[in-house]
């Protein structure tokens, strides 16, 4: 019988250790993929965080360096700089990217980096359990806002996508979601244009997945698709933030 | 004060040093989860949202703002806390120099784990030793109870007025942090007449008196500031030991700047730290039994470190064993130096240094054996075959 989907080349053939529900199967997956499609393997490098996809590396059949919280996208430009001819990505969650190390997400993008970041938005900091991020949304619940997130004296949740598109130098920022097949393939279609156009020399470029929870949510699966789609994505609406490579209207 | 009522629970050294923070009450408490930590914050932001406690909490982005947080706070006027571990003390270090050049008594629970690189979330004290020159407080507990307890005694500590200055309570991450023992609380009420209330020393926002703090001082005045920190923390053990005493008054349950454990008479010494110590008590038994004069110091206070008293602990000793549960690569041990300075004005113990337990590695009950041994062999033959070994590693 004829094969006919196989797993990419450089995912490993081993169980994600991932909850039930997760969403970074999923991305890791398009992650893979992608990098198989480009045909870029041997020149790439990916940045694992601090976070649940802290294991990354255990999954990706890449070269892979585990980095600090919040520092994944200034060690890139150093990689970057130092190696022009790699490919480099940072694999970068919420508690990450969008509140420890907000100041070199921001500097990154800002001097237009030639990077790829993929930036993983489940509204809260999964691996320590489920406290209160950056993107919570008001009025949800974490553990460490029992009574729900109040932004009078939590603040606001950061738009990260909108925010980055405010600079002049990245060249590629969309909000995209995996809670279904549909989204799947359009997610896979946008982390694709942030390698092609790291590939091309043009810049900056910047997914931002929204992805299900459903442990530290206190959901099933099910429920936490409906939170991202009913919740999540009237706060964080899909989109197009950025694009100077194709313009099309935000 | 008679011996008060208390009440005997079962809790993990996180949720006793949460249950401290709340009976201390702060006003306001900036953190951001680490492991091991995390229990500590999230057990009191659960009082916070059930009203139990009067605490402002700052769920900050890092723990460089918690820090920076924790300083605008208490520079204010405001008693403050945190807690942290590993790469989050490591994040504050710049800011942990200004709580104390500031002098601001601010306590931090450090729950002890291992600095990355290779990334790892398990104990050791990597991250307590490296905030040793940063001139706060530091007291280190074996198991839950001593966390709560050195937790209770840290702001009448921290906010002398011959002291203020910050103070950290070191506990092992996981080994205490996540295990449950039986320990003894103490009422509310009780703490709350021991700790008293918050004199803030010349806070920011007097209006009748405005003042500036930490203002730019050169080379004419700034050693001037160093000598006073100094003398603060030379002033640390007779506080240290006061509060004690009350607190034993108070409790029963006494608190020396050191523990020692059957050394008055020991020729074989072991000193360490920490959860460690509890291992090495129930081993060092065992060879008193078998006829081994054994004995075990370990340290409370680290810094400022008692090293005249300390020095006179082990003078007696034969041989002495330093474990280090860290490392100063290309030197000794931290607790190494500091046993070897304190032995400076004595001839007489033969001192060597094993290095156990990075990245959390069990400390086992046969391991400790084995550097009994070998301490009781050079307590005898006077010859050291290593002055410096990691133990239980692969070769």
């Amino acid at each position: 019988m004829e094969k006919v989907f196989s797993r990419p080349s450089c995912l490993k053939n081993k169980p994600f250790r991932y909850c039930p529900g997760c969403s970074h199967g999923v991305l890791h997956r398009i992650l893979a993929e992608t990098i198989d499609v480009l045909a870029i393997r041997d020149r790439t490098i990916g940045i694992a965080p601090v976070g649940c996809a802290v294991f990354a590396y255990d999954y990706l059949d890449l070269d892979m360096v585990e980095v600090p919280h919040g520092r994944p996208p200034a060690i890139a430009t150093g990689m970057k700089r130092s190696r022009p001819d790699s490919i480099v990505f940072s694999y970068q969650g919420d508690g990450d990217l969008a509140a420890i190390g907000t100041a070199e997400i921001v500097h990154a993008a800002a001097r237009g980096e030639n990077i790829t970041v993929i930036f993983v938005n489940n509204g809260n900091y999964g691996m320590t359990g489920g406290q209160m991020a950056p993107t919570t949304l008001p009025g949800q619940k974490t553990t460490t806002t029992p009574a729900g997130r109040d932004i009078r004296d939590a603040g606001n949740p950061i738009k990260v996508s909108e925010m980055l598109a405010t600079l002049d130098g990245p060249c590629y920022i969309e909000r995209v979601s995996v809670d279904s097949p549909k989204n799947v393939l359009a997610a896979k279609r946008a982390v694709q244009k942030a390698f092609k156009n790291q590939i091309s020399g043009l810049g900056f470029s910047l997914v931002e997945v929204l992805s299900m929870c459903p442990t530290d949510w206190g959901m099933t699966p099910g429920q936490s698709i409906e939170w991202v789609r009913t919740r999540m994505m009237k706060y964080y609406p899909l989109g197009v933030y950025k694009d100077t490579v194709s313009p099309s209207p935000v | 004060m008679a011996i008060t009522t208390t009440k005997t629970v079962a809790v993990t050294g996180n949720q006793a040093v949460a249950e401290a923070f709340r009976q201390l009450n702060p006003d306001v408490m900036p953190a951001y989860p680490i492991t091991p930590s995390t229990g500590i914050m999230e057990s009191f932001t659960k009082f916070v949202s059930d009203g139990k406690v009067d605490t402002e909490t700052i769920l900050v982005e890092s723990e460089h703002s918690a820090m920076s947080a924790c300083i605008g706070a208490a520079a204010a006027g405001g008693r403050v806390a945190t807690a942290t571990s590993s790469q989050g003390m490591a994040l504050m270090w710049e800011m942990l120099h200004i709580a104390s050049g500031y002098r601001l008594p601010i306590l931090m629970a450090l729950v002890n784990r291992a600095l990355s690189a290779p990334l790892n979330i398990h104990g050791d004290h990597s991250d307590g030793m490296g905030m040793r020159d940063c001139s706060w407080i530091q007291l280190f507990c074996e198991n839950a109870q001593e966390a709560y307890d050195n937790t209770i005694m840290a702001y009448r500590i921290a906010e002398h007025k011959d002291v203020r200055l910050p103070i950290a309570v070191n506990m092992d991450g996981f080994i205490i942090s996540h295990s449950i023992e039986s320990m003894q609380y103490i009422t509310d009420e009780d703490v709350k007449k021991f700790v008293g209330e918050y004199l803030a020393i010349d806070p920011l926002l007097d209006i009748e008196n405005p003042k500036s703090i930490g203002a730019l001082v050169l080379p004419d005045y700034y050693m001037e500031h160093k000598r006073a920190q100094h003398q603060a923390m030379l002033n640390v053990k007779k506080v240290v030991q006061d509060v004690s005493a009350e607190f034993a008054k108070m409790t029963g349950r006494k608190y020396e700047l050191f523990e020692t454990y059957r050394l008055e008479d020991a020729e074989v010494a072991i000193v360490a730290l920490n959860s460690a110590a509890g291992t090495i008590k129930d081993e060092i038994d065992r060879y008193r039994e078998k006829g081994v004069k054994a004995g075990l110091l370990k340290p409370r206070m680290f810094r400022p470190f008692p090293h005249e008293e300390v020095g006179g602990a082990l003078k007696n000793a034969k041989a002495i064993c330093v474990m280090d549960r860290a490392d100063s690569y290309g030197s000794y041990g931290p607790l190494f130096m500091e046993i070897a300075s304190a032995l400076a004005p004595f001839r007489g113990p033969v001192l060597f240094n094993k290095i156990y337990g990075l990245g959390g590695r069990d400390l086992m009950p046969l391991d400790v054996d084995q550097v009994i041994d070998e301490t009781a062999e050079v307590a005898k033959t006077g010859k050291v075959k290593m002055l410096k070994e990691y133990i239980t590693v692969r070769s």
